[in-house]
Order: structure tokens, then sequence, then C-alpha cells
């Protein structure tokens, strides 16, 4: 039976073979075309790793693993250490999600569970415009309203009441640790929230329904079934916060006080890995330095890499797990 | 009612309220946010913030024209990279390629989109800045159309995806080739989509600063042509939030509730599109 | 619609294109400390060559260094001459060396904001060391309070405040202390990006102005005008000679005096703890960094041209913002010196 083309590339039975050929050859053209614009993603990647790799080659072979876990970085005696760097970006990460994830999940049990449709999708709207808000605007909020509060209230409160934690010492500046990661908090809190309403609402009906058909309050049945149940994809929402709260450069650079310190308190002044390149990289004279810094842009790079590799896999392994075991 | 499950009854009923709260305050702090830009940035906003260049420093007045010029510009560099690549890239996805070379791309475009922008523009900075010994337009709308590639890529590959099998089997029943079934009827089909993927990837580099530093750099001119360094919105609110002048204060304010907005009309429009639904052909 | 739109965007791309072509563009880069005058020296020359701009980027003294090594811009800035290893540095990378023009002569200023306290308070070299080397840690410490008697200053923690990106005013600013402090020589050293015991970073002198007019009880170390612009206070500082000097333009142009005998063919100077009474002991000569060649021949004869008339006309803005003019033989000196670019 003669039949159209329906596999591409396959030979046709009927039809002129000048026009189908050239059809066909249009297809390759096509195919070809849109091969090399998709291939180009990829060689771009591969370039940008290369660079990263080849451009950090100095200190990689002269410091090693010391470069981990080196203090000092002194441009004037050629020591580099990622230390205090890696410190600080871990540190302003951890206050940021100290405070988003409680925050985040509780509004995201209330968008999934508690919200009427259409207030949970309006709330939705706006959160997903407090994710599109550019990094220098926080940055700008955080410098002329943050800072001053932190300096003002906060940090005077807290040395008051908890100032016998070792969190809570020193010099109250209004820059440092905590207001970046206060800051960071406010700028991740839209992604837990929009990523965990999400798996929240994708568990299947019928989990909640048995809890509450048990005797189960609605809090019961939302924290100790349906939660669990979404546990994997809130993780891989957290994951997503603390990948974007570590690559974070200008709102970090504008509060953080721009000094490489390790200290307990985080009223302290530091320096996180984005905002060190951001300040000294056009500056850097001398390849050591350069490269030194090009390496802390390697870390970064690996840092951020594990972290979307791993939410990803737990987001979707969570949505899997929802839309496949509804039955039972 | 036992007083286990009055306990229980009130838990339930504060836990809940708490996490209304919790929906409460992250809402608020964006209307904070929005109210404090379009308070403080709106009784800065003039005349010559849009039409004036920066004056010397100490010197009040000056604006932000060639900022507001410099930014448009990049973004257009950046939409000519990032969207071609990633619509035709797509189309290569959803329409061309097999497994294993869909998974490559596909992961190295996630890739791209994990990159610390800081770490996009040191790629730039070597890549375009210093084989041309200079600052220029074109390495920052390079590096901003690094950062646009992924979004474009991967959403115009789910809509074209979502375009409905009979609509590609109709177009190949009669006799139309794969290139013209893409361009005449699938493209057509998901162009709500692709719009507002396209849209969003605009909106979320338009307000990047970090890749700027070191590829567009600063400009107190008119940046001419496409090879020179040039002023952007994002880095001259940086620049001039970090200063001590109350007037550079002034316009920083000013600027971000431009960019702000921008944004955020953007992204409204985006999705405004979206939900009047992707067009279904009429059969 | 599509098409409308089409050819917006084309008609935008060519006339972005091709607007201001006739324009010559000078890209410059580097110290924050002139900042204020090079701004207005570039805008007034530009309002006399309507077809030149020099675009001139503050973005620190050591940033100005890199790029012009690089060549990605075409001089560069700097308040702390290059060292022989970047000297050499760019001489091996284009085959031609690089020159320093001294451009105007400025202050760096002790300026601190402490709640109460609105006179200028006297620092020794050992306060000043004391306090940046983390030693002295309230304002009411002997080594300050000594030099201050008649003011009540609190007991208030101090705020240090650095520079944050690779500046020539930190250079200045090191160089001093390393000179009058063996203990800062040692642990610290001199250079335009230090390992800073204490403190926190500002970027630019005009973020350290920023963090000290928002920061109670901090100090930190800004080019004079910096300072009286921006209506903080700012301190004298002893000299070699054992006056406390406040900076202005006559203590600064005593400090350079005594170094224009001896100036040195490439202009590289150091002029910090001057000898002489009036001398004020933290000043500093800051320099252009122009390469010897150029091949493009229109920005070669801009930029000789704009040297040229820095020399002479642009001094005359230098006193009004707080900088003092270059000594007459050093400007002799360096016109003979504009011969050497190609």
């Amino acid at each position: 039976m003669a039949t159209t083309t329906t596999v591409p590339g396959a030979s046709p039975i009927s039809g002129s073979r000048s026009l189908l050929s050239r059809l066909r050859e249009g297809d390759e053209i096509a195919r070809l075309i849109t091969f090399l614009f998709a291939a180009s993603v990829v060689v771009v990647t591969l370039l940008l790793v290369f660079e990263l790799w080849q451009g950090s080659a100095l200190p990689r072979h002269k410091f090693g693993f010391n470069f981990f876990v080196t203090r000092v970085w002194d441009p004037i005696f050629d020591q580099f250490g990622a230390l205090p760097f890696i410190y600080g970006t871990l540190v302003t990460a951890g206050v940021a999600l100290f405070l988003a994830v409680p925050l985040g999940i509780g509004a995201a049990i209330f968008l999934a569970e508690l919200a009427p449709a259409r207030v949970s999708d309006t709330l939705e709207f706006f959160i997903d415009l407090l994710a599109a808000v550019p990094s220098v605007i926080y940055g700008l909020l955080g410098v002329f309203i943050v800072v001053p509060l932190m300096r003002e209230y906060i940090q005077p409160g807290l040395k008051n009441s908890l100032g016998f934690l070792p969190f809570f010492t020193g010099p109250a500046y209004g820059l440092g640790f905590l207001t970046a990661g206060i800051v960071l908090a406010i700028m991740v809190i839209p992604y837990i929230i929009s990523v965990s309403r999400e798996v929240l609402l994708s568990v299947p009906r019928d989990q909640r329904e048995a809890a509450l058909s048990l005797g189960s309050t609605r809090w019961e049945a939302t924290w100790k079934v349906v939660v669990p149940f979404a546990r994997t994809g809130i993780m891989g929402s957290i994951f997503l916060a603390l990948a974007r709260s570590l690559g974070e450069t200008m709102a970090v650079t504008m509060v953080i006080g721009n000094t490489p310190t390790i200290s307990a308190s985080l009223f302290s002044p530091g320096d996180s890995i984005a905002s060190v390149i951001a300040n000294q990289f056009t500056e850097a004279t001398g390849d050591l330095y350069l490269q030194s810094l090009i390496e802390l842009g390697l870390v970064l790079f690996l840092l951020t890499f594990i972290l979307n590799g791993l939410a990803r896999l737990l987001i979707v392994a969570t949505s899997q797990r929802g839309s496949g075991m509804g039955q039972a | 009612m036992s007083g286990r499950l009055r306990w229980r009854k009130f838990v339930s009923g504060f836990m809940l309220t708490m996490t209304g709260v919790c929906a409460v305050v992250a809402v608020a702090v964006l209307f904070f946010i929005l109210g404090y830009l379009v308070y403080h940035g709106g009784t800065s906003i003039s005349w010559s913030f849009f039409t004036k260049l920066p004056t010397p420093v100490g010197e009040a007045g000056g604006g932000m024209a060639n900022a507001i010029v410099g930014s448009a510009k990049l973004l257009l560099v950046a939409s000519l990279i990032g969207v071609p690549v990633g619509f035709f890239g797509a189309i290569y996805l959803a329409e061309f390629s097999g497994g294993t070379v869909a998974f490559v791309v596909r992961y190295a475009a996630d890739l791209l989109n994990g990159v610390p922008s800081i770490v996009i523009g040191i790629f730039a900075y070597s890549l375009v800045v210093l084989p041309f010994k200079h600052f220029s337009t074109l390495a920052g709308g390079f590096a901003l159309g690094l950062m646009m590639i992924p979004i474009t890529l991967r959403s115009t590959e789910e809509f074209l995806l979502a375009v409905p099998r009979p609509l590609r089997e109709g177009a190949m029943a009669l006799g139309a080739s794969k290139w013209r079934t893409i361009a005449t009827v699938i493209v057509p089909a998901a162009y709500r989509g692709i719009l507002t993927a396209v849209l969003l990837a605009f909106a979320r580099v338009a307000g990047e600063t970090a890749p700027l530093l070191f590829t567009a750099f600063g400009n107190r001119f008119w940046s001419p042509g496409w090879n020179q360094p040039t002023a952007s919105l994002p880095v001259m609110i940086f620049t001039y939030a970090i200063a001590p002048y109350d007037d550079w204060h002034r316009q920083a304010w000013a600027a971000g509730l431009v960019l702000l907005a921008l944004i955020l009309i953007i992204n409204i429009v985006a999705r405004a599109i979206l939900a009047r639904g992707i067009a279904i052909p009429r059969s | 619609m599509k098409k409308i739109a089409g050819l917006l965007v084309a008609g935008l791309v060519l006339a972005a294109g091709v607007w201001a072509q006739g324009a010559l563009l000078i890209n410059g880069a580097g110290a924050t400390f002139p900042y204020p005058i090079y701004s207005k020296w570039f805008d007034e020359y530009h309002k006399l060559h309507e077809a030149i701009q020099i675009n001139y980027q503050s973005v620190g003294s050591g940033a100005g260094i890199k790029q012009v090594t690089e060549g990605t811009v075409d001089f560069g800035a700097s308040d702390g001459p290059m060292n022989d290893e970047q000297l050499k540095a760019f001489q091996d990378k284009h085959g031609f060396a690089i020159l320093h023009f001294p451009t105007v002569l400025g202050a760096a200023v002790p300026t601190y904001n402490i709640p109460g306290v609105t006179a200028a308070l006297n620092f020794t070299p050992e306060a000043l060391a004391g306090i940046f080397l983390g030693r002295v840690t309230k304002w009411n410490d002997a080594a300050i309070a000594g030099a201050n008697k008649g003011v009540s200053l609190p007991a208030n923690d101090i705020v240090v405040v650095h520079r944050s990106d690779g500046s020539g005013t930190t250079y200045i600013w090191t160089d001093y202390l390393a000179k009058v402090s063996e203990d800062w020589k040692n642990k610290v050293g001199k250079g335009t990006s230090v390992n800073w015991p204490v403190g926190l970073g500002g970027k630019g002198n005009e973020g350290v102005t920023g963090l000290i007019k928002q920061t109670p009880n901090s100090i930190g170390y800004v080019e004079l005008i910096y300072a009286a612009q921006n209506n903080i206070a700012y301190g004298s500082v002893k000299n070699s000679s054992g006056n406390f000097v406040k900076a202005d333009l006559a203590g600064v142009s005593a400090a350079a005096s005594g170094s224009v005998k001896d100036m040195p063919e490439d202009f590289r100077v150091s002029i910090t703890n001057a000898p002489g009474k009036t001398a004020y002991p933290i000043s500093s000569f800051t320099w252009l960094l122009v390469p010897s060649k150029f091949s493009d021949a229109g920005k070669r004869d801009a930029t000789k041209d704009f040297l040229k008339w820095m020399m002479a006309d642009g001094q005359s803005y230098a006193e009004q913002l707080s900088y003092a003019k270059l000594p007459k033989e050093v400007v002799a000196k360096e016109i003979k010196a504009i011969d050497g670019i190609q």
C-alpha cells in the first residue's frame, strides 16, 4: 500500500524522486543546522569547564590541597588560601537556609493544603515575581535598609539577649555574615516555596484522605503523612536554594564586609567566594593571584554543579513517586 | 471531647495559622520591596535621569541615559545569541535527535544553567575580552546570552514536545517534509510557550550584574558601536549604591525602580501570554 | 506585526552600531584616589574637543595596572607606582615600556565617624599603626587619648575600614605605615592589596567613605577630597619633625618639594613621611600609566594632547578639588617625557 512519509529518512514508495529528494535534502539541512546549534551548547559548556581547569593550573600545582585549608590570602607574599572564602560562603548559605527553610516550607504547606485554589495561585504568582527580582536590587535594599536595621536594633538586641552564645559576640557593624545570610534568605525563599508547593500538590489525595479518615487532625495529616511523602522533593528544593545562595554575588558583596575572616561570631565581617572574585578579579596582577581566583571559581562551580544535580534527582524522584503510586 | 483531642485540635489550628503567617510574610516582603523602591525611586525619577549623562564626581544632576541605552544594547546582543541557540537547539532535541545526544545536550544545558553568574563573567573575560583586547558590549552580551541559552532551550523543547501528535501526523499525512512541518505547524502551535520562555530568559538576564563587571566594564559616555565598554543599569546601581554621595544614592534608587519595573512587567506579560493557553488549532 | 518588530530591531541594531562612530573613544581605568579630578578633567576636555571621549573607570589602582598590562584599556592610573616586576611584565608582554606621568598631588587622610566627637583628632604614627594592626581597639586608648588631651573620647570599639580592592590609596597608606612602624613592615608590608589584620572592606575610595559615613566609631583612610566632599571629620597626623599637620594643599606641596630635586627619570617616587616642618606625612603623587607606543595614531595624538592640557590648564582645577598642583620642575620634566610616546 502506498503510504506517504511518516518516518523521516525512509525512502518513499510513491512520489516523484526529484521532489522528494529535494525535500529530504531540506530535512537534512534542517537537521544539520539545528544539530549545530544544539552541539554549540555542549561545546560552550565543555569550553567553560576547560577554561576553568586550565586557568587554575598554577595554584593547583603549587598549593595542591593546601589551597583548601590555608587561611591566609596575601597577594604581597603570594600566599593564597581558600578557607576564609569557603567558610564565608558556607556560613552565609547556612544562615540563609536556617531562616528560609522553615518559613518557606510553612508557606508552601499553607499554599498547597489550606488555601483555596485561587488564593494559592495568586500568592504563587507574587512569589514567582519575588524570584525574578535581580540580585543587585536586593543588594541595594540590603545596604540601605537591612544594614542599618541590623546595626541599630537587631544586632544589639541579639547581643543583649543571646550574647552568651559565640555566634552573637563582637561589635555590631551592621555588615557581616548574619546580614548577608538574612538577605540571601529573602532571595531563596521563593524557590523553596514554589518547588515545595508543587511537590506537595502532587501528593495523591488518597494519602491525605486516608489519614483524615483515621481520625487525624488537619495538621497531623499534613505534617505526618503528606509532608513525609513529599520529603525528597522538599529536600530537592532546599538543595536548589542552597545552590542559589552559594553562587550569589552582588547582594552578598554589598553587605558582607569584604574581609577574609574566619570567626564564630555571625556579626563578624567576612567574604564569600563569589564576592572576592567580583572584587579582585580585574586587578589581580601576577598569574598566581589571578589563577587562584579562577581556582576559587572552579570550586564554586563544582559545588553548585553537585548540588544542582542532587536537587534535580530528588525533585524528579518525588514527582514520579507522586504520580505513580496513587492507587494502592 | 477528651483533653488530648482538644490539644491536638489546638495544635492543628495553631500550626496551620503559622503556615498562613509564613505565606503572608513571604508575600509581604515582595510588596515591601516594591513599595520601598517606588517610594525612594519614584521621588528620584526625573526627566534628567532618562536623558542626561553622568556628571563628574561630586557634582549633582546627571542621569543614566547611557546606562539605559547600554543595557538595551547588551540585552539585544544577548538575545541574538541566546534565542537562536536555544530555539534551534530545542527544535533539534524535540524533533530530530536520538536519546543519547538529547541527554548530553540537556545535561550540558542544565550544567550551564547552574553556573554562578560570576564564573560566566570569568569565562567571557578570557574568551572575548582578552583576545579582542577590549571590554565591550559584545563581551557583556555574550556573557548574558550564555545565561539565556539554557532557559530558552529547555522551555522551548518542553513546549515543542507538548504539541499534540495528531497535528504532526496530519501534516506528514499531507506530504509535508519534516522541516516544513516544524516551520509551519509545530512552531506556530507552540509559539506562545516559546515566546514566554524567551521573555522569561530576557527578564532573568536583564538584572544580572556580576558578569558585566569584567566584560562590559563601564562608560561615563555613550558607547559607540559594539566593541567599546558600556554603562549598564545594574552596574550603575551597584557603583552608586556603595558610594558616599547622596545624589548618587538617589539615582541608584531611580535606576532600581526602572530595572525592577521592567523585569516585573516582562514577567507578568510572559505569564499572561502563557495563561491564555497554548494555541490549540481548530480541528 | 512580526515584520514591523523585525524591522524595528534591525533599525535599532544599525543605529546603535553606527551612532557616534565619529567619536574617538579612549578607555582608561585605575585609581579611585584622583577620580574626582580625573572625571572633572575628562569632562572638561571633552567639552573642548567634542570628538574625543576619554572614558575613565574608577576601579582601583590594582585593576588599572592589570588592565593596562593586559591591553584591555588604553591607559591606566595608579597612586602606587608600578614596581620593577610589574614594569618588566609589561615590557615582556608588549615589547615596549610603560611610562609614569604624575598628574596631581593628593593626601590620604585618617577619617573617622565618632558619635559626639566633632573635633579634629591628632594621630601619632604609633596610634595609626596600632589601630590598623588591631592592637589599639578602643577610642579612649592611651595611644590616641595621649595626643588629644581635652577631647573626651568614648570607650567604644574602633571599627577599622580598609579597601577590599587593589588600591593605590592602600599603597600610600601602607607605605607610610611601613616607614613608621617596624611591626607593620614585618607583619603586613606595603602594597596595593595587603593582608589586613582587622577591619571591614569597602570598594574604592567611594566605598570606604560610604562605610565610614554609615558606621559609627569607624576609622579609615581616604583621599582628602572624599572626606571633604562628604563632610566627615579627618584628623591630623604627626610628621617626621614632630608637628601635627592636617592635610591641606600647603602641607602636601611641602611634602613634595623635597623630592623635586632628585626626581628620577621615570617619576616613580614616594613622598610619605617626607622631611619638612609643615609637610603632611601621608602625601603622594598619583600617576597616569601610559604605554610608550600606540598602535592607533589618533589615540596617541589625543593622549599626548590631553597630557599637555592636563599639565597646563588642567592644573587649575586641582586646588578647588583639594589636590595640590604639580611642582613646576616636575611639569617641565614631564613635558619632555611626553615626547617619548610614539
